[in-house]
């Protein structure tokens, strides 16, 4: 029941995105997200979603196991369309009985749903074709340059690899529990909210006490394998860019270019013509 | 009254790639006070099944039927067939969750709508069932020895009272006397109540020692259905699914190739005993 939820995780399979370096991954990431919201006109969007399409036929998972995943934001997606399509002002479109839509509001509509839809299946490849081990990897190096500021990179770096690696333990282990309780009769679906909220104490007990003990063991597994932070720490698999990585980095800088160049084409002409 | 399982298939991850055939074209049927073993390699999907049985996972095609009527029917209640057929898990120690274990074992039959004062009739018939010392009722249970968690989780189902009885592996991980201790318990439990029992198991000896049938699984199929004897004969094949005969069909194969004349079906203890004796001479 819980298992179908798919953003944040891997997909197990090989293509050249799984290969890429995590570093490149991280901040391509990064860059396109705030290159989403650096558009003003459609030549933007067009060149931001030709990009992710080309991003997803390279990464070899399948469009469908990804859209899977998007179920769960359905809501939002709804939510944030419905408000921007009903309450903005200006020219009138259509209306009738109290409901009226605007041109602007539609259009407002469209791009707001278009830049979250990229945004969640930009983000989510990243997870989907980078193992949790390898994307702490990667913040961890990438970050590196904090330590100046006393910030314990490392530390936080194995804080997030270790809490990526309990997610899917937890939720079997609430799926375990979930049934062993209604296997004695509990109930979690009917009731009120506050008979719900009570239901939910023979899940959540248990849960917190393995996770507990899970916690314990892991600390005491790793103390006996004398584990005692990054200082001086070296890696059996070192990050170390190659050809392929500076391609990508390439590659990532003519996408800013183009989509910059484009999707602000009137701000840069206004900019010229002021000049 | 009994439990049919008609053309039962399950499967796990569907429309994925790791999709799991875990079960394939399964039949069965449980007559009312049958004590059954259920024996197979580790994932040949006896959980599976057994989740199955009391409507924890509904079934990709074919049907269960209970008492004759349709538990997949879209008006049957799988609240009430859960309080018929009990389970209880693998591990079943970690779903306790109360304060004290006392409580604990109130929570099914709360459950079931049952008064307080039932409920806690119910709590202390079962605990007293299990073994269970009076003197630590008011205990935490996360204060308890493995063996006295194992005890008050199986408790915890009893007191629902359920007709049917299922086991999954409720003696891995405890020392031989407390698996013996719960076997044993698990015996008179279905020789005084006539309760059916479906008892999951890695260990042929323990099997081989209480049930009246055996079901052997293997790779999501039934391999076998037999009275333990029967079973027991096909060495060759058990061991081709991973699993083996109890020891003492190995001792009695043994002593019956150097020329000793014994009876090399008997699968328990007792039997393998008499028969021992008899061709010896001995009474
Ligand atoms: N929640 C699940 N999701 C996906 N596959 C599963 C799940 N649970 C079990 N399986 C798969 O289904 C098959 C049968 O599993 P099952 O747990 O029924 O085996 P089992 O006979 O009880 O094994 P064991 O003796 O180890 O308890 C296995 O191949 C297993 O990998
Ligand atoms: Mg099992």
């Amino acid at each position: 029941m819980i298992r179908d939820i798919t953003i944040g995780q891997y997909y197990q399979t090989d293509s050249v995105l799984h290969r890429l370096d995590p570093r490149v991954k991280l901040l391509g990431t990064l860059l396109y997200l705030v290159s989403l919201f650096c558009f003003h006109n459609p030549a933007g969007y067009a060149v931001a979603l030709l990009f992710l399409i080309l991003c997803i036929r390279l990464s070899h998972v399948p469009f469908g196991y990804m859209i899977k995943g998007m179920k769960g934001i359905m809501m939002i997606l709804m939510i944030t369309i419905l408000f921007n399509l009903f309450l903005t002002s200006g020219t009138v479109l259509v209306s009738f009985w109290k409901i009226t839509i605007t041109v602007e509001g539609l259009k407002l509509a469209i791009t707001m749903a278009l830049r979250l839809c990229m945004l969640i299946i930009g983000a989510s490849l990243m997870t989907l074709t980078t193992t949790p081990n390898h994307l702490t990897d990667g913040l961890e190096k990438g970050l590196r340059f904090l330590k100046v500021i006393k910030m314990p990179v490392h530390e936080i770096a194995m804080m997030m690899a270790i809490a990526l690696r309990f997610i899917p333990i937890l939720l079997e282990e609430t799926d375990k529990i979930m049934k062993a309780q209604l296997a004695r009769g509990a109930d979690f679906e009917s009731g009120g909210l506050v008979r719900r909220a009570k239901a939910m104490v023979p899940l959540l007990v248990p849960l917190f006490v393995s996770a507990f003990r899970r916690a314990n063991d892991l600390a005491m597994a790793m103390e006996a394998r004398c584990y005692r932070g990054g200082d001086g720490r070296t890696k059996m698999k070192p990050l170390i860019y190659a050809g392929r990585d500076y391609a990508a980095y390439l590659i990532l800088l003519a996408y800013l270019v183009i989509s910059i160049f484009l999707g602000r084409w009137s701000v840069m002409t206004e900019l010229l013509t002021s000049l | 009254m009994a439990i049919i399982v008609d053309h039962l298939n399950y499967i796990y991850g569907q429309d994925t790639e790791q999709a799991v055939h875990a079960l394939q074209d399964i039949n069965l049927q449980i007559p009312d006070g049958q004590f059954i073993g259920i024996i197979g390699h580790t994932g040949s999907g006896k959980s599976t099944l057994m989740q199955h049985l009391n409507g924890l996972l509904k079934a990709t095609s074919g049907t269960i039927y209970y008492n004759g009527q349709d538990i997949y029917d879209e008006d049957y209640k799988l609240k009430d067939l859960r309080s018929h057929v009990g389970l209880v898990f693998q591990y079943p120690e970690h779903q306790l969750f109360e304060a004290d274990v006392f409580s604990d074992v109130c929570f099914g039959p709360k459950n079931l709508g049952l008064s307080k004062k039932d409920a806690e009739l119910r709590a202390f018939e079962a605990l007293r069932k299990v073994g269970f010392p009076e003197e630590l009722f008011y205990t935490s249970p996360f204060d308890l020895s493995g063996g006295q968690k194992r005890r008050v989780a199986i408790a915890g189902v009893l007191a629902m009272k359920p007709d049917v009885l299922i086991l999954d592996e409720p003696t891995a991980g405890l020392d031989p006397k407390g698996r013996e201790d719960i076997l044993g318990m698990v015996k008179s439990l279905q020789r005084e109540s006539g309760m059916t029992i479906l008892l999951v198991s890695h260990s042929m000896d323990d099997v081989a020692e209480y049930v009246d049938r055996i079901l052997v699984m293997d790779h999501g199929r039934i391999a076998f259905d037999d009275i333990p004897r029967n079973v027991f004969s096909h060495v060759e094949e058990l061991e081709e699914m991973h699993l083996a005969a109890p020891q003492v069909t190995y001792i009695l194969r043994d002593l019956e190739k150097a020329g000793i004349d014994v009876d090399e079906n008997a699968t328990t203890v007792e039997e393998a005993a008499s028969t021992i004796l008899q061709a010896f001479g001995i009474k």
